[in-house]
Formats: structure tokens, C-alpha cells, sequence
């Protein structure tokens, strides 16, 4: 394919701009990975060297048998396998909250250890499947 | 083999073919639905939930795919100055704007009883907006600037600069931690929907597919005899 002369100029322009903008998407996607954090894992809360004192969120795992539930409050663990936490909530969960599923708690770490979300997301992880299908999952496990 | 980008070949290729392209859309989408709505299982979670599934993931898939087209033709258009790639970027923006806001709308009714919001302000939810303003942003150029040659430059840009966002939108759940789920199908593994589910999901995206085409059609047409009489 034979290119114009004035094709090519363009071309050429093109890629410049491109390789210039690349490199500023580049750095900007890299800050962002350190800056913006949707949700801490109990890990991450570990390990950061302050102590957060405005609102944060906290996601990971509903420990299996650590949900109690006192009327409209409950207090629960968050966990990653590495870390845990407690966190205590007063309201109405939603409908997919339950115990060894992902969530997501909003609100203020009172320690290292103790978490009280004002608001708390359910996570639903991206498996789909029909409740039999589910069920003969569920017995297979209990066999093994 | 690039003969059928001419204009006119285009031309006839979509005269002949909408007649039998909207006969295939009401046959898929009368059995698109039924399966969606009737014969599929419901989640073992969601239950009934489940089923916004249908038209909220191929809405999104069409509003990124009909972009990626976009931000190519941007390219073609704006380097080898072949006028009618803008003309096809012209006429898909429309269609993927609406595809867009349906995603964005199924996707906030389907967060509400699952997630319990019905917007946060995580990696996915983001991005997803972001593109929506990039379609605003593409159609309401072309409406607002008077000088054809002027409008299809700067679209253009636009095209091409709002193509950054399509992969950002893709990675951003596993980029980040993110309120939504990761990707259910994936070009690398065995998708993680069972068989009875997936079904339907591919039928009222194939279904969504030959819509976006009838109205891509519809639209060509009017936008090359728009450019040709303003042109005289």
C-alpha cells in the first residue's frame, strides 16, 4: 500500500502524540492504583501506618458463624484469610448480606481490630447458576 | 475487498438487507425473551434478579463495542482522510448512547435489591459514566458545530481520545477493588454462567446486535444523502 506524503505526515504526528499521551495515561493510571481505593481488604488496614479517622470502606469476606444479630444490630467479622476484623452495624442489611459471601462495610475504624459501618453494600461474586445446580454443589463439598 | 466500504456498494448492500434484518430481530427477540424471562432458571442467590442480567450485560457490551468502532473510524477518518468512516462514527454514537444509559439504568435498578445501593462510586460504575459522557460529549458536537469540516475534526479527537477509556472500563474490576463483580465471561477460561443461563444471555445479545445494525442502517442512509445534498 503505497501511503500519500501528506498521509504519512499525519501518520507520523499521530504516533508522536500517541506515544506522548501514552506515557501521561501511564503514570496517571499508576498514581490512581496507589490513590483510589474503592475498599480496604482487613489486610490493607493492617498494614497502613496511620490510622484512618474520616470514613473508609472495608470489603472482604463474612467469616462463616461470626454473624450476631441483636435486633437491628449485628455485629459480624470481615475477614481476607490473613486478617480479620469486627464490625458492628445498627440497620437493615440488604437481601444478598450472608455469611461467607463478600460485603462491604462503610464507615469508621474505631482500632485496629474493631470497625462500626454506618452503611453496609452486599457483594455477589460473578457465579450464576440455578438453586439445583447449587445444591449438588453443596452435597459434593459435604462428601469430600 | 474493500470495495464493500464504498458508499454506494453500502448503499444498495443496506437497502436490500433491512427488510430480512428486521424479520431475524423480531424472531430473535420473541425467543430471546421467552428464554430470558420464562424458560430460564432463576440464581440460586438472586433469585428473579437475575434476569435484569439479559439486558443490562449485552446494553453494555454493544455501548463499548459500538465506542471501539467509533474511536477506529475516528482514526481511519482523521489520518487517511476516508470521509465516510466518519460518516459511519456519525450514525452508530446515537445508538451507542441509548445502550449506554440502558446499562446504566438496569445496572442501578439491579444494584438496589443485591447490592443495596443504587450507585457507588467504584472503579466500574466510574468508568461506565465516563463513557456515557463521552457519547454526550461525541453527538452533541456534531449537533452543536455548524461547519461540517470543523465537527468531523473535532469528533474525531474525541472518537479517538474517549477510546483510552474502553480498556480502563474493561480492567477496572480487576484493577481495583470493586463494588461490581468481575467479568462472568472471559475469552480465557470457561465462563463462569451455567449453560442454561448463558443461553438466552447470547440470544438477546445477538438479538440486541441486529437492532443496533437496523438502526446503524437506517441512520447511513440518512447521514450520506444529508452530506451529499449539503455538499451540492
Amino acid at each position: 500500500m503505497t501511503l500519500s506524503k501528506s498521509t504519512k505526515i499525519r501518520l507520523r504526528f499521530f504516533s508522536i502524540i500517541f506515544t506522548i499521551v501514552s506515557i501521561i495515561i501511564f503514570f496517571v493510571y499508576d498514581n490512581l492504583q496507589k490513590n483510589i481505593v474503592y475498599f480496604y481488604s482487613p489486610e490493607d488496614l493492617k498494614n497502613l501506618s496511620v490510622t484512618p479517622v474520616n470514613k473508609i470502606r472495608l470489603g472482604g469476606l463474612v467469616k462463616q458463624n461470626s454473624l450476631k444479630a441483636n435486633a437491628n444490630s449485628y455485629v459480624f467479622i470481615i475477614t481476607d484469610f490473613k486478617n480479620e476484623i469486627f464490625v458492628e452495624y445498627n440497620g437493615l442489611l440488604p437481601n444478598l448480606f450472608a455469611e461467607g459471601k463478600s460485603a462491604v462495610a462503610e464507615g469508621v475504624l474505631r482500632d485496629k481490630k474493631y470497625f462500626v459501618a454506618s452503611s453496609i453494600l452486599a457483594k455477589h461474586d460473578e457465579n450464576y447458576m440455578p438453586p439445583e445446580i447449587s445444591n449438588t454443589l453443596k452435597k459434593n463439598e459435604l462428601k469430600k | 475487498m474493500f470495495g464493500i466500504f464504498k458508499p454506494r456498494t453500502f448503499f444498495n448492500l443496506a437497502n436490500n438487507s433491512i427488510f430480512w434484518l428486521k424479520i431475524i430481530f423480531v424472531f430473535t427477540l420473541v425467543v430471546g425473551l421467552v428464554f430470558a424471562l420464562v424458560l430460564s432458571p432463576i440464581d440460586y442467590l438472586q433469585k428473579d434478579t437475575v434476569r435484569i442480567m439479559y439486558v443490562h450485560v449485552p446494553s453494555s457490551w454493544i455501548a463499548l463495542f459500538i465506542f471501539l468502532i467509533i474511536g477506529v473510524s475516528s482514526f481511519i477518518s482523521l489520518i487517511f482522510k476516508i470521509k465516510v468512516f466518519s460518516i459511519y462514527a456519525k450514525s452508530l454514537a446515537p445508538i451507542g448512547l441509548v445502550f449506554s444509559l440502558i446499562s446504566i439504568v438496569t445496572g442501578s435498578l439491579w444494584g438496589y435489591p443485591t447490592w443495596g445501593t443504587f450507585w457507588s462510586w467504584d472503579g466500574r460504575l466510574t468508568s461506565m459514566l465516563v463513557l456515557v459522557l463521552s457519547y454526550v460529549l461525541y453527538v452533541s458536537l456534531w449537533l452543536l458545530i455548524k461547519n461540517y469540516n470543523l465537527a468531523e475534526k473535532i469528533t474525531n479527537v474525541v472518537g479517538i481520545v474517549g477510546l483510552i477509556n474502553i480498556p480502563i472500563i474493561k480492567f477496572s474490576v480487576v484493577w481495583w477493588n470493586t463494588l461490581h463483580q468481575p467479568a462472568s465471561i472471559t475469552l480465557t477460561a470457561a465462563p463462569t454462567i451455567h449453560s442454561s443461563m448463558l443461553a438466552p444471555l447470547l440470544i438477546m445479545f445477538f438479538c440486541f446486535c441486529i437492532l443496533s445494525l437496523i438502526i446503524f442502517l437506517i441512520r447511513y442512509k440518512y447521514e450520506i444523502i444529508n452530506f451529499r445534498v449539503n455538499k451540492k
